[in-house]
């Protein structure tokens, strides 16, 4: 009894280094993500089994981004590629090309219906947090693909997010029923919330025929004003379009509030109001609810 | 219809007639300060002085962050600084006022990119420091007016001996002491007015404001007082115009005011009473004793 005991004992300190040290040894799966929001979901899934970078860093923009040689070296090192699809990363395939990396890529939109952004697909997916939960299961798909080893982290850690995600999702919705039903509209230059706007019922109405790159000319604003009477908007988002100042002028020749930051593309840094997707998704529904209350 | 097209605009919105206000207190300071400017030979100095504010900005930015009035303060400081430092190299050296002002404003330009680069952020803060004159608040409809108020008051001050030392600075020179301060304090409201100017309008309108009405001013009159009179109705002319433009016509109120007054401009260029191409052409009878 004695010495099978024993002789278990040393099966096992035997077999330690088998079984153990290839997991310990082995290092966190590199992934590279395209932009902040796709990080973030990595991160969450994958824990400390990966190693997260993203291209396009917090308070960037990936629509405009321009890759560095640096990039390249990341995407070549990379295990796997996290990409948003539905042609928010134009500049990727060329990226992928020069950097000859083989790694493997999840796109993060599969099986998500596209709404429509003019005649291009909308890729601004995430912004629905129903299509978030998407994200994730493509997400976690791939990295036990890229993985199997961790499998089992992997599906921990995705359940356990989806789990606040659903909860993110409940209050979301709990946010909108408070705001009564004829003052759930703003008017914004934001092309973003096209998911958000469908899946919660807030119409983002945007200022006629204003082109957003070129100062504002005087018809122009006469123009937001106008319509901001003429269709009772309680409240403005046009902090992308024009000067704050601008914005507090017709706030007060309409009396709609002016809205805080919503961000859409990108999370901010670790100090910043949205650091992380549910941070991200909690400001917006504060700051549209605090400006459409009565 | 004219009253839609002209007056309508101003009766139904505030951000027009605000405008319009901020139009007028701005030609009634800049304009007579664009005379002197012209006499002067100094009509660049506008577009120098745009850089030279910089480095004041940048260290209040640095100082407080994105503080509008600590970046105003800055640039009023650095304005200053260049001005003055240019305006007393002039005087004791031989080098020329528009050579040292260059000078300073370039080197001024340098330490504000440096200063702002050190901060690491890309953020534009000539920009930030630069206002649009559709966005008239309070404040700052008050500080334009404010500053209108100061920089006639000052003139009035300082308008002999500024009046002879453009004309003839040698006979001041020989008769009185006046003309050094006489320059400085014109230095100085050149300054006030320009970073207000941009803080409320922007550059574009800030410095245009000053000097085409004066480049106008210049076929029509020959003394001062008429050239100055004709400056101010000009520039407000302009801005009032420029301003229905914009509403009409969708071009942005900046560049809209700064057109029309080119327009005066070009006008006064062809048909002007002093020295006009067309009168030059027909010089017509001359009086005869």
């Amino acid at each position: 009894m004695c010495t099978k005991r024993h002789f278990l004992l040393w099966l096992i300190c035997l077999a330690q280094p088998i079984f153990v040290a290839p997991v310990q040894a082995q290092q966190p799966l590199k992934v590279v993500a395209s932009f902040s929001i796709l990080g973030d979901f990595v991160k969450n899934i994958g824990g400390v089994r990966v190693e997260v970078t993203t291209l396009v860093g917090p308070d960037g923009d990936v629509h405009v981004y321009a890759p560095a040689p640096a990039d390249a070296r990341k995407v070549a090192d990379a295990k796997l590629l996290v990409i948003n699809g539905l042609g928010l990363e134009g500049w990727l395939p060329r990226l992928l090309q020069a950097s000859g990396g083989k790694a493997p890529t999840v796109t993060a939109t599969e099986g998500i219906a596209p709404l429509k952004l003019g005649s291009d697909a909308d890729p601004h997916a995430w912004q629905s947090v129903a299509n978030a939960k998407k994200y994730v299961a493509n997400i976690r798909d791939g990295l036990i693909a890229a993985d199997p080893a961790d499998a089992e982290v992997f599906r921990n850690n995705a359940t356990a997010y989806l789990e606040k995600l659903d909860a993110l999702d409940g209050e979301v919705r709990a946010a909108i029923k408070q705001i009564p039903a004829g003052r759930r509209k703003v008017i914004s230059t934001h092309d973003a919330f096209g998911y958000f706007a469908s899946a919660y019922g807030i119409r983002f109405i945007a200022p006629l025929g204003v082109s957003t790159e070129s100062e504002a000319s005087a018809r122009d604003i006469a123009g937001i004003i106008a319509q901001i009477r003429g269709e009772k908007i309680p409240a403005v988002f046009l902090e992308k379009m024009i000067d704050p100042r601008l914005m507090q002028r017709i706030s007060a020749e309409t009396g709609a509030k002016v809205g805080g930051t919503l961000y859409s593309d990108s999370l901010t840094d670790e100090k910043g109001d949205a650091p992380t997707y549910i941070d991200m998704v909690r400001h917006n529904i504060r700051a549209l609810t605090s400006a459409l209350a009565n | 219809m004219i009253y839609d097209a002209l007056i309508a605009p101003f009766v139904e919105f505030e951000f027009m007639r605000r405008a319009l206000a901020a139009a007028v207190a701005l030609s009634l300071g800049g304009a007579p300060i664009g005379v002197f400017l012209m006499l002067r030979r100094m009509s660049l100095v506008g577009d120098a002085m745009a850089h030279a504010i910089l480095p004041g900005a940048a260290i209040g930015f640095l100082l407080s962050g994105l503080n509008l009035f600590a970046m105003t303060v800055g640039g009023l400081i650095a304005g200053f600084t260049v001005a003055i430092l240019a305006g007393v190299v002039a005087r004791t050296t031989d080098l020329k006022e528009d050579a040292s002002l260059a000078t300073f404003y370039l080197a001024s330009l340098a330490l504000g990119v440096t200063i702002v680069s050190i901060k690491g952020t890309n953020i534009d803060l000539l920009h930030v420091l630069f206002g649009n004159i559709l966005a008239m608040d309070d404040p700052t409809l008050l500080v334009v007016a404010f500053n209108a108020t100061v920089t006639l008051v000052m003139l009035a001050v300082i308008y002999r001996p500024l009046v002879i030392e453009s004309v003839d600075p040698l006979f001041l020179r020989t008769v009185s002491r006046a003309g050094a301060p006489a320059h400085l304090a014109f230095l100085a409201l050149v300054v006030v007015n320009l970073v207000n100017g941009f803080q409320a309008l922007g550059t574009l309108l800030a410095v245009g404001l000053m000097i085409l009405p004066a480049g106008i001013a210049r076929f029509w009159s020959r003394d001062i007082t008429g050239m100055i009179c004709i400056a101010v109705v000009s520039a407000i002319a302009s801005g009032y115009l420029g301003l229905v433009l914009s509403f009409q016509t969708r071009v942005p109120s900046g560049p809209a005011i700064i057109l029309v007054a080119t327009v005066l401009y070009v006008g006064s260029v062809l048909f002007g009473n002093v020295r006009g191409v067309i009168r030059q052409l027909f010089p017509g009878r001359h009086l005869e004793a």
